[in-house]
């Protein structure tokens, strides 16, 4: 059974006329939110989106924008009280709580 | 270096005499470890010391996979490896496996520039291809890779099994081989790490409530203490096992729907929704519900396809509500116990 979040929150852009039709967006994406279509990449599911940045940071042309970052409720209430970024905390030593 | 169990000899490469060969099968030693793990005994020592090993009889065109030094990752990538022979890269992520790795950039560009540069692998190999796990993508930029080092990065498939068909087909993956997934059976791996970090801070509560107990006009007891655990279980255990199958799609509502009916029957058949217990029936219908919610939305960090974006508006809107339903189901709670 295909998992839904919630809709029309990613912060994804993709801007068309910079594409260089590599390929490299779909390569990465892991939720299949990019198909190649006559020759220049296309956004074909942008509520799948994790925004995880693998696409942006991958993209040869800088055609691809996101905020990236951890979806994890636990480093977001954590981030509150330290006021930094929130970041996957399964590697300190008195945090583990996320990530298999 | 040569103590490990998973390493069966030496490689005699010329270039670099001493590269560890690593075995393809799993002892029960590993297996044992990695239930270990799972239950967070020791979750944050279980790694393999970085650097290049070989599997099989691999040569200067053999191919060079690139993973993290988390044990359990490396396990279940060697595992998948019998039969071929290649050249193995592993950075070091501190024991982290390769996706959280790549968030938090320690499975970055400068690690993977660093080894590559310190295990001499252009000299091993003659080639300049580096296969990626798909999920490293996020921390790696392969354009810097290839502009710095020269070697060109592939991404390889999501799940280790795929390796030797992406292998075999000519290192091109099919869709489905770039799809993440999040079946049943990998939520279930979760769920004992979910409930031993429950179940820690429930010691806490239960404390809590032995104090409460010295005053306590009605005390606390093991019916008390069932329904609790009832709803950290479907919080921390049944929601995310059934989590596609059920309504809506905001975790903590997930939690709270699954909360409220697990909630209700348990205090239907200990009969609290009749007047000598009504206001502890309904304390437990508003404080017990939201415990389950707030434990289902925690379970958005294991998840493999919640974005911040998502997550933070479900926080924000659930958060207060649950805070305000768990403060006025403990008063009834209190109210009830105290008072008698
Ligand atoms: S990675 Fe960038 S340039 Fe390449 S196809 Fe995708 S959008 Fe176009
Ligand atoms: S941010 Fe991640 S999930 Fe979103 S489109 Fe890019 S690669 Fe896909």
């Amino acid at each position: 059974m295909k998992h839904k979040y919630l809709s029309n929150v990613s912060t994804l852009e993709y801007n068309t006329e910079r594409c260089r039709s590599c390929g490299r967006c779909t390569e990465v994406c892991p939720h299949g939110v990019f198909a190649i279509e006559e020759k220049k990449a296309i956004v074909i599911a942008k509520d799948s989106c994790m925004e995880c940045g693998a696409c942006a940071l991958n993209c040869p042309a800088g055609a691809i924008e996101v905020k990236a970052g951890v979806g994890c409720a636990y480093a977001i209430i954590l981030s509150w009280f330290s006021g930094k970024e929130p970041t996957c905390g399964c590697a300190d030593e008195d945090n583990d709580v996320c990530c298999g | 270096m040569s103590e490990e169990k998973f390493c069966c000899g030496f490689a005699g490469c010329c270039a670099a005499p001493k590269i560890p060969v690593v075995s393809t099968s799993l002892t029960a030693q590993d297996i044992l470890g990695a239930w270990k793990v799972r239950f967070g005994i020791g979750r944050m020592d279980y790694t393999v010391e970085p650097g290049l090993y070989s599997i099989g009889q691999p040569d200067n065109a053999s191919p060079v996979l690139v993973s993290a030094n988390y044990k359990l990752t490396f396990d279940t990538l060697r595992k998948n490896l019998c039969a071929l022979d290649c050249w193995l890269l592993i950075l070091d992520t501190k024991g982290v496996n390769v996706w959280c790795a790549a968030g938090k950039g320690t499975f970055g560009t400068e690690e993977l520039l660093y080894r590559i540069e310190k295990s001499e692998l252009a000299e091993i190999v003659t080639h300049r291809r580096l296969i990626l796990p798909q999920l490293g993508a996020s921390g790696v930029n392969s354009n810097e890779i290839l502009r710095r080092c020269g070697f060109s990065v592939i991404f390889g498939p999501v799940r280790a099994d795929d390796i030797q068909k992406f292998i075999a087909c000519g290192y091109t993956a099919d869709q489905e081989m770039r799809i993440v997934k999040f079946t049943m059976r990998d939520r279930l791996v979760l769920t004992p790490l979910e409930l031993v970090t429950a179940a820690k801070i429930s010691l806490m509560v239960f404390g809590v409530l032995f104090l409460i107990n010295l005053f306590a006009a009605r005390p606390f007891g093991m019916r008390d203490f069932l329904a609790y655990t009832a709803a950290v279980l479907i919080g921390t255990v049944i929601t995310p096992v059934l989590l596609p199958f059920i309504p809506g799609k905001a975790f903590a509502f997930k939690g709270w729907l699954v909360g409220i009916l697990g909630t209700a029957l348990i205090i239907w058949a200990y009969g609290w929704f009749s007047t000598p217990f009504l206001l502890l029936g309904l304390g437990y219908m508003l404080a017990l519900p939201v415990h389950s919610a707030f434990l289902a939305m925690n379970f958005t960090g294991s998840s493999t396809y919640t974005s911040p974006s998502g997550v933070l508006k479900e926080m924000k809107i659930a958060l207060p509500l649950i805070i305000l339903s768990l403060l006025s189901g403990l008063v009834l709670i209190l109210i009830k116990t105290l008072g008698g």
